[in-house]
């Protein structure tokens, strides 16, 4: 075996089985585990779902189609009669005896109003409930008092046929953008932290290696270009490692959560049917934009001999991330502003930006091949510099600011060629 | 001669750290590197093992240049130790081992005999920073030689070791000189280097100013020391012609002389004064040596 496998694989092993790596990946999982039966929790948290409701009827015939029309929305909502007085009603409620009491009477145009009366106004949801049930009773009374048939009736309360469709043919439909807009949110903040958490991996690597001054070892039997390129490789690996974990395990979670996700936030974001494609371009995106910045905190990592500097010789490392987030977040309201356009195309932003624009608009292929060209030209460009710097870097015990550092590293690299 | 060094020449910026350094190193023998701290030798062992390259002159090892295709023929302890605190000692003696082309099984069969001799067996599955000092270093020391080089080299072996500890190093690295390796080391300890090496040479900020065998350099030096213990006092010997330094001592007086004619001459002047009771000539030592060349300049 060649010495980049044995640094490779020595470098992928110990990372798999570091306590790093079981509890960033236990704790991604909980969240997701979280988040996927959160449903199922406020339900449970919400246990005492059954609520009673007093109704005060002064209309003498409403009472009847509104408790039935209550079964049939809510069942967990006790409709009970009583003409009690109001005092001993508000005590009721007071003390937590009943959820509130409704008086339902006629008004002056002889159709029904309402008065619901509760402890606190938090539960709008119980309200609206109630309002809706009225709002058909009124509007059938209203039908009877014009004499409108229950086909003309149907024909007011119908919903207007509404399309929203974009001219372009290939534009996404909005059904699709939005399904886009969730997973590119979602992979958006996963290539953010995953970069993040392993760029930061990278650099604090190098820098224990060198700092432990295992590295004039390691150097003195592997070339440190090799090394360099092997230690990168290997963090990528538990990367990928840890996501396809993530992902195996949320695609579980999510599918056998399927019905119970329907709805709100979820459907907004479309999780119910993933688009590959979209992945596809997520998964070569995070592999390209974390071998850029990967490359960078390798060489950033050679220039520090004590693991306490590492934070500091990375944050413009991390500033950069940062901000490309930050970008693509703003972008993701407004895919097409000229600012995500032209972004997209600086090496630092594409992995974030050109595939926000990958996922939400339809674009020319030539554009995302430009992109991507120019991103694995930095890259390229970043590897043979940082390998420099890197050769340089880790001789170096000094310690300063970080051009000068690399300074220092370049022209010792240089000479030792 | 397997390693040369011709004309070698490495500097930093403005700084010459090594200045037109010629070795030859016999095969299968102890080669000493000495040198005040900063003279050049962990940039020379450096620049040996290809880490750094030489600005001028060439080093090759039985006539190539060494670079890391060769790296597992060659095995270096460096000055300043380091391995990884949180791996186990197998682990990573495998995984040293493996980057100079060694199977790990191998590996751990070398491990547990060095291990044995070292009297540390049960450290094998510990993680390193639970080791001591003295133990990590005798860890450092294996991850040196496990795979069996033919050119091993110790920058300073020695220093930070209790004496039980040097003398079991020291029979160690002398096994494997006798083995068949060829060893270059470097140490400030003179009383190392003049016990093992036959070779030496002492670098003064860079520059190379004794070079040569050990009996050699001894002869050509020519100076030797006297000691003259006596009950009288001695104080006048040192301004008698001859003496290059003098140091009163408690009981008499050491010296350090041109030759041996004026030791002669010492004894006829101190024996009518009174008793004398011990008056010896030695050889220089090493220490009186380096002193010599390099303290002087210091000075």
């Amino acid at each position: 075996m060649n010495n980049f496998w044995i640094v490779f694989s020595h470098t992928y092993l110990t990372k798999i089985k570091s306590r790093q790596f079981l509890i960033t990946t236990v704790i991604t999982l909980a969240l997701i585990l979280l988040m996927t039966e959160l449903p199922n929790l406020i339900k449970k948290f919400n246990g005492s779902d059954e609520k009673t409701i007093v109704l005060v009827d002064q209309t003498k015939q409403l009472a009847q189609p509104f408790t039935q029309m209550m079964e049939k929305t809510d069942k967990h909502v006790t409709i009970v009669q009583r003409t009690a007085n109001e005092e001993k009603l508000r005590k009721q409620v007071l003390n937590g005896d009943v959820d509130g009491y409704l008086i339902l009477s006629f008004g002056a145009d002889g159709l029904p109003k309402a008065v619901f009366k509760t402890k606190s106004l938090t539960d709008q949801s119980l309200a609206d409930q109630l309002q809706s049930v009225l709002q058909r009773i009124r509007s059938q009374q209203a039908a009877q008092h014009l004499n409108l048939s229950q086909e003309q009736l149907a024909q007011l309360n119908a919903p207007v046929d509404f399309h929203h469709v974009a001219v372009e043919k290939q534009a996404k439909s909005e059904k699709e953008l939005s399904q886009a807009r969730g997973l590119v949110y979602a992979l958006l903040i996963i290539i953010y932290f995953a970069v993040i958490m392993y760029a930061t991996m990278i650099a604090t690597e190098v820098a224990t290696e060198k700092s432990s001054r295992v590295m004039e070892i390691l150097i003195s039997s592997v070339s440190p270009v090799t090394h360099m390129f092997a230690k990168i490789a290997g963090v990528v690996f538990v990367g990928l490692t840890q996501l396809i974990i993530i992902f195996g395990f949320g695609y579980y979670a999510i599918k056998s959560n399927l019905e119970k996700m329907s709805g709100g936030f979820f459907d907004f974001f479309g999780f119910g049917d993933s688009s590959f494609v979209i992945m596809l371009y997520g998964l070569l995106f995070f592999i390209l934009g974390f071998l850029l910045y990967a490359t960078i905190a390798a060489f950033l990592g050679s220039l520090t001999s004590r693991i306490e500097d590492v934070n500091q010789m990375i944050s413009p490392l991390t500033f950069l991330i940062v901000l490309a987030f930050m970008l693509a977040i703003f972008g993701l309201n407004n895919p097409e502003a000229p600012f995500v356009t032209v972004t997209s195309f600086i090496p630092f932003f594409t992995p974030m930006l050109m595939f926000l624009r990958v996922g939400m608009l339809d674009l020319p292929l030539w554009q995302t091949l430009l992109s991507i060209g120019l991103l694995i030209a930095s890259i390229v460009i970043l590897a043979v510099f940082g390998a420099r710097v890197y050769k340089g870097g880790v001789l170096m015990y000094g310690r300063s600011n970080l051009l000068k550092e690399m300074k220092k590293a370049l022209q010792l690299s240089k000479e030792n060629k | 001669m397997v390693l040369k060094l011709e004309n070698v020449t490495k500097k930093f910026g403005n700084h010459t750290a090594v200045n037109h350094l010629t070795l030859s190193i016999p095969e299968k023998q102890m080669f000493g590197l000495l040198g005040a701290n900063g003279a050049g030798k962990t940039t020379t062992f450096r620049m040996i093992l290809g880490i750094l390259r030489a600005d001028e002159g060439t080093i090759t090892w039985h006539g190539q240049r060494i670079d890391h295709s060769m790296s597992p023929d060659i095995g270096y302890l460096p000055e300043e130790r380091g391995l990884y605190p949180k791996l186990k000692v197998s682990e990573q003696i495998v995984y040293l081992a493996r980057l100079r082309k060694m199977q790990p099984k191998d590996a751990l069969k070398q491990l547990d005999i060095w291990l044995d001799r070292f009297k540390i067996a049960e450290y094998k599955h510990k993680k390193v920073e639970e080791l001591s000092k003295g133990n990590q270093q005798k860890i450092q020391f294996i991850a040196a030689v496990i795979h069996k080089p033919k050119l091993l080299i110790l920058d300073e072996p020695f220093s930070g070791l209790d004496p039980v500890n040097v003398e079991m190093l020291k029979k160690a690295v002398i096994d494997l000189k006798n083995e068949g390796t060829s060893i270059v080391f470097s140490s400030h300890r003179m009383e190392h280097v003049e016990e093992l090496c036959e070779n030496l040479c002492i670098l003064h900020k860079g520059n190379p100013v004794v070079q040569g065998s050990l009996k050699e350099i001894k002869r050509s030096f020519g100076k030797k020391n006297l000691i003259i213990h006596a009950d009288f006092d001695l104080s006048f010997l040192a301004s008698h012609p001859g003496v290059t330094r003098s140091k009163l001592t408690a009981e008499g007086i050491e010296l350090q002389i041109e030759s041996e004619t004026v030791a002669e001459k010492i004894l006829q002047s101190v024996v009518n004064k009174g008793f004398v009771r011990k008056f010896v000539l030695d050889e220089p030592t090493l220490n009186d040596i380096f002193i010599e060349k390099v303290g002087a300049e210091h000075e």
